[in-house]
Parts: structure tokens; sequence; C-alpha cells
């Protein structure tokens, strides 16, 4: 299936949590911030969050800023 | 030590920067962006004793996932983290991006910026009401940059925010305070913090705004674009203690014509 990671459509596994998508990018959860469909996915559901085609995912995290 | 300056000691209690419930030793809050790299950024911001750090919310690389973050470099135990919301132009974009802040478990603090101009950076006004009113309904404690404008921050102190930051001049001017007169106004009106936020260039910019009696001073570029970001973390460090100081001992005041500080009794002729 195809979803849109922050900005950029990319082909996923069908039926992938969005933690599986972070595992799959390797990226800790630890240290970003997900937002599914403009809307914050806790740390705790994202293992629960299960993905479908069209998604709109972002991850983000801190970076240096004023 | 003599007794009177014991007694003057004693009497004197420690100066703190409360904010929103906490008490801070520092009143410098710093930026952590236009570092060359997070060990600097690490350095600059250890020598400035800023407890309070500012950063900012953006995409990860998906493509390049092993690259360094910068909680890895400042302890979030240690440092209180504030997210800001720069490069947003309406409150919807302000408000989404302190919800991703906040979800990162960093506490409920944000510098709210709504931007209204690319070229000068400053704030809109109307947008930042919104934000800070929609901000403040969702549980956030909000501290905006605004222009140093008495009825906007009046307005953001009515609605609850926890502090206001007037800017002293463009972000990243390095033009220093301004308007001092808008600023002392500000502060004469609302009981909550003043913290001059932006356009601070060097470390007598920030006396000022010390000796003016604001609460506190955030900067970035004065210390990142430095020559030596190291060495004028250290100077502002100084120069906040220093205003501050000066500001709580009261400053003479100004006149035009001459005192002498010797006596005149006692001269030879």
């Amino acid at each position: 299936m195809v979803i849109r990671i922050n900005g950029k459509d990319s082909e996923v596994a069908p039926d992938i949590s969005v933690a599986q998508l972070l595992e799959h990018l390797e990226i800790r959860p630890g240290r970003v911030v997900v937002e599914l469909n403009a809307e914050v996915v806790s740390r705790d559901a994202l293992g629960d969050t299960q993905l479908k085609d069209g998604d709109e995912v972002e991850i983000v995290h801190f970076v240096g800023g004023g | 030590m003599t007794q009177s300056t014991a007694q003057a000691s004693e009497a004197t209690a420690p100066d703190r920067f409360s904010l929103a419930g906490k008490e801070y030793r520092s009143r410098l809050i710093v930026g952590t962006g236009k570092y060359k790299d997070f060990d600097e950024t690490r350095k600059a911001i250890e020598t400035s004793g800023a407890e309070i750090v500012t950063v900012a919310v953006r995409r990860v690389n998906i493509t390049d996932p092993d690259q360094e973050n910068l909680l890895d470099y400042l302890d979030p135990k240690k440092f209180t983290i504030l997210p800001n919301t720069a490069g947003c132009y309406t409150p919807e974009e302000a408000v989404r991006t302190c919800r991703l802040a906040r979800a990162a478990g960093v506490g409920d603090m944000v510098k709210l910026e709504v931007i209204g101009d690319d070229k000068t950076l400053f704030p809109d006004t109307p947008g930042t009401l919104e934000a800070a009113r929609l901000l403040i309904e969702d549980g956030f404690t909000v501290l905006p940059y605004i222009s140093d404008d008495v009825v906007t921050a009046k307005k953001l102190e009515d609605m609850g925010c926890a502090a206001v930051m007037p800017l002293a001049a463009p972000i990243g001017s390095g033009l220093g305070i301004r308007n001092p007169y808008n600023i002392r106004i500000i502060q004469e009106h609302v009981s909550i913090p003043v913290i001059v936020d932006a356009g601070v260039g060097t470390a007598s910019d920030a006396a000022i705004v010390m000796e003016m009696g604001c609460d506190g001073v955030l900067m970035n570029t004065a210390i990142a674009g430095a020559k030596d970001p190291v060495l004028m973390a250290d100077a502002m460090k100084q120069a906040v203690e220093a205003g501050r100081k000066a500001f709580l001992a009261g400053r003479i005041p100004k006149k035009l014509y001459a005192t002498a500080s010797s006596p005149i009794e006692g001269l030879l002729t």
C-alpha cells in the first residue's frame, strides 16, 4: 500500500502499525513524535495504530531553533 | 565580614526568576539554532548558564534515520525544553506544532510565534491572540513572542499567558533594544514576567534589557552567530547577571551637571 510519509509517497507493507513503520525506517520511537492524518499518535498507541492505504504520516523531532 | 554586610546578605533573599510556577536561577533563555554542530550547541548552552532552552519542531529526515538528535546533547531532565512554533504563519499551524511538541513529553510550556511577514519576521498579532486562546484552552502554558505593544501584552495576560515576550528588534537583526519606552510601558502594565525576545546583538544589549528590570531575555543568533559562540555565551551570562544586579541595586539618576565625588571640605586652598 502507499502512504504519504513527511510529504512523500512511500510504498510500505500492507496492514502495518505505526510502530512497525518506525522500525522499518530504523527510527527510534523515543526521540520522535508521529502524527497520523493530522492527529498526534501518543507513544503508547504506536503499536496499536494500524496504517491504511492513503494515510498521511508526519514524523517529527526537535531540532535547533530560537 | 563586618556586621553590616552580614546583615545585608541575610536580608537579601536569593534572586530567582519565577516562570509558570517554577523557579530558575538564570534569567537568560537561549535558542539552539544556527550552531555548527550539536557539540558546539551543548558547550555554548552550558556556558551560558541558561536553564530554559528553545527548540523547533521539524520533520525527521527519513532517508537518514541515524542522524543525531538534539536531545542526545541537551538532557531534558537538566534543561527546561521550550518548543517554539517558528515558521508558523497561522494559528492552526502553531497549535498543530505545539501538540506535536507536547507529545514528545517535554511538558506543556511553549514559545508561541505566529509570524506575519517573512522579511521582518514580525508577529501576526491577531493570529498570535487566536493561537494563544486555542492553546490555553488546550492546557498549554503559553509564552508568546509579540511586538512591543502594551495593548497586545495586556490582552495576552488577561487571556492567561504565563509571560509576554516582546521583541527588542527583528529576530536575528542584532540591533539591540530599539524602543525601550515601549518595553517599559509593557512592564508597567502587566504583572506577568516580561521576557525580551529577539534582536539582542551583543552583551551590552542584554545588560540594558536587564537594567530596565525585565524579568528575562531570550536570544539565539547573538550567541550562535558570534565568531566564538562559547565565549559570547559566557559574555551574555555575565551581562545578564550584571544588568540584573544593577537593576536591583538601583542606578543613580541621570543629571546634566557634575557632582564632585571628592569632598569639598579640607581642600588645601
